[in-house]
């Protein structure tokens, strides 16, 4: 290490490692968080309540795309595409319609009756628990492979050393860029799009101007439950899926969602990269970034294996500070959303 | 035949009634004024005509039709627009959206009528792209107004329209709503400032505890001694 002709070489090594496991890490992370936390918002903002079971849906959406990929296994030979990510579109759909069905079932009739927010609150929690038993009734505990065989690899040469990434997380940054422009034309040109931040700002009055509230709510379903499906399949297909998989995700999308100032499409999905971020970021070794310095540093001074702000196994805690951060100090979100109720 | 019949309409918030047999008639293209004491159910009446609260007695008819207990979304489509007394804008919007949020109903070219709402609302022209929320008071009321006009309805209801606004404001809302009048809209509306409103009235309401006090024409109830030492007060 002592050698001058290595130090040089040194920090590229670092500077690439940093990508690959913090700022990539984190932007495939947090894509999900967004994708999340894109219906979360929605949700809170035109029906007015925490709609918990997202995470499950996110999980119902990962096994629909499951099923259709063990039913059609070679469509995505043809187009060259992993399987899963080709039926995607379908599981999206057929998650929709299953948002749409949960509401017309369990919501609606409390909507009707007109009953206090928090009654739907809890509903919420009880569809959560119902569909996460439903999931482990059908599909068990075990990890699943969303396709077999291994991913193509994609590997960028940079300064002699290679940022690295697999197709379902190259695959999941493009779906998700695409989103963030296919919802800003949607919210600010068409018609719909337009009537549900209408609904989000003030439901009274968009009643009184004759927006069909039924309408509204069912796109704001489309929209949630499909991209739901999307980020579980893209998370599973860059892991593996698990029934608990997106639960785990809930509190973070929660907290994207919250951040981002609640009813703010944009702003979820930049809560969901400053989440996902963050929480790469907090558990990431800066000790290997610190390594080059080794020289420079006092003799005493041992750099410490691991370096890191946060244990991984302590992941949870930093969207929980995030969350509560917000909460305390600027409740309505870095977006001037609604106030958290 | 009139543009709206109310006819001895009884209703409230559950609980007691908060109306207790009001009267409203007005004609096609004229202004009805609706004015009274404080709790005197004067917004109430405007809600329990536009579907908002429940009426629990009594016949609503618009333009020959029975529209007792209709749905808001219902009644947009028959020609009537609401304008509330609070939060009347979309104020993450901008001023041109809050305006073609009032045109969702239509699915033709509402160009032309933009530009007429424009011109009715010169100083929104400017401020198009701006968000409604960040609006004056003043300008904040145009786009309520403007975006009730988006469906061009036979009937405008304003519920205090010139709440809270400094007199200047206050003029200038009243001179649109005269002219808003001779375009071809009939108007009933609710005011405080029950001098001001009665004098472009061409009907006027005087309620209390929930029941026609007086009617008449604007004129004849600002001569009424009676309504003066009750209503209006001594001077302004």
């Amino acid at each position: 290490m002592g050698e001058t002709g290595i130090l040089a070489a040194l920090p590229m090594n670092e500077f690439v490692f940093f990508i690959n496991k913090g700022l990539l890490a984190g932007l495939i992370i947090g894509s999900i968080y967004a994708l999340g936390a894109v219906g979360v918002t929605l949700i809170a903002g035109i029906l007015r309540f925490s709609h918990f079971p997202h995470g499950d849906m996110m999980t119902a959406g990962a096994f629909f795309a499951l099923i259709l990929t063990a039913i059609f296994p070679t469509a995505g030979a043809l187009i060259g595409l992993p399987t899963p990510f080709v039926l995607m579109p379908i599981a999206m759909a057929i998650t929709a319609l299953f948002a749409i069905g949960i509401d017309r079932v369990f919501y609606k009739p409390l909507r009707t009756a007109n009953v206090k927010p928090i009654v739907i609150v809890m509903a919420s929690i009880g569809v959560m628990l119902m569909m996460q038993g439903l999931i482990r009734l059908f599909a068990g505990t075990e990890a699943r492979q969303m396709e077999a065989g291994s991913k193509d690899i994609y590997k960028i040469p940079f300064g002699g050393r290679d940022i690295v990434l697999t197709e379902p997380q190259l695959l999941l940054i493009l779906f998700t860029a695409a989103v963030v422009v296919a919802l800003h034309f949607f919210l600010t040109r068409s018609r719909m799009g337009k009537a549900m931040r209408a609904m989000a700002d003030n439901a009274d009055l968009a009643r009184i101007s004759g927006i069909s509230t039924d309408h509204v709510v069912r796109t704001t379903w489309i929209i949630a439950g499909a991209l739901a499906a999307a980020a579980g399949t893209l998370l599973a297909l860059d892991v593996s899926l698990k029934p608990d998989l997106s639960f785990n995700a809930l509190l973070p999308i929660f907290a994207a969602a919250i951040v981002g100032g609640i009813g703010k499409p944009f702003g979820a999905i930049a809560g969901g990269l400053l989440v996902g971020f963050t929480e790469t970021l907090a558990v990431f070794n800066w000790g290997v970034l610190l390594r080059p310095l080794q020289p420079f540093m006092p003799e005493w001074l041992e750099l410490p294996q691991k370096l890191a702000f946060v244990p991984t196994e302590y992941k949870i805690v930093v969207p929980f500070f995030i969350l509560i951060a917000v909460l305390i100090w600027r409740p309505t979100g870095i977006f001037k959303g609604s106030l958290v109720k | 035949m009139s543009l709206l019949e109310m006819a001895d309409i009884h209703g409230g918030y559950g609980g007691a009634n908060i109306l207790n047999g009001v009267n409203i008639s007005i004609e096609a293209d004229e202004i009805g004024v609706i004015v009274g004491p404080n709790g005197a159910g004067k917004s109430t009446t405007l809600k329990a005509l536009f579907g908002l609260l429940r009426v629990s007695q009594g016949s609503i008819v618009f333009n020959g039709r029975p529209i007792t207990n209709f749905a808001p979304e219902k009644l947009v489509r028959e020609g009537l627009s609401f304008v509330p007394q609070e939060f009347n804008v979309f104020p993450t919007m901008s001023v041109h959206e809050n305006l073609e949020m009032g045109a969702y109903i239509r699915r033709d070219d509402f160009r032309n009528l933009l530009d007429q709402v424009y011109g009715f609302f010169p100083p929104l022209k400017d401020k198009r792209k701006q968000p409604a929320g960040e609006l004056s008071g003043g300008q904040r009321q145009m786009v309520a107004i403007g975006r009730a006009l988006m469906t061009e309805p036979s009937l405008l209801l304003l519920d205090e329209p010139t709440a809270g606004l400094s007199p200047l404001y206050m003029d200038e809302i009243f001179d649109r709503i005269i002219a808003i009048n001779k375009s071809g809209v009939g108007i009933l509306m609710v005011e405080q400032n029950a001098r001001q409103a009665l004098a472009i009235a061409h009907r006027g309401f005087v309620l209390a505890t929930g029941r026609n006090r007086f009617t008449g024409t604007g004129a004849e109830l600002l001569a009424d001694p009676d309504v003066a030492k009750s209503f209006l007060g001594g001077g302004e």
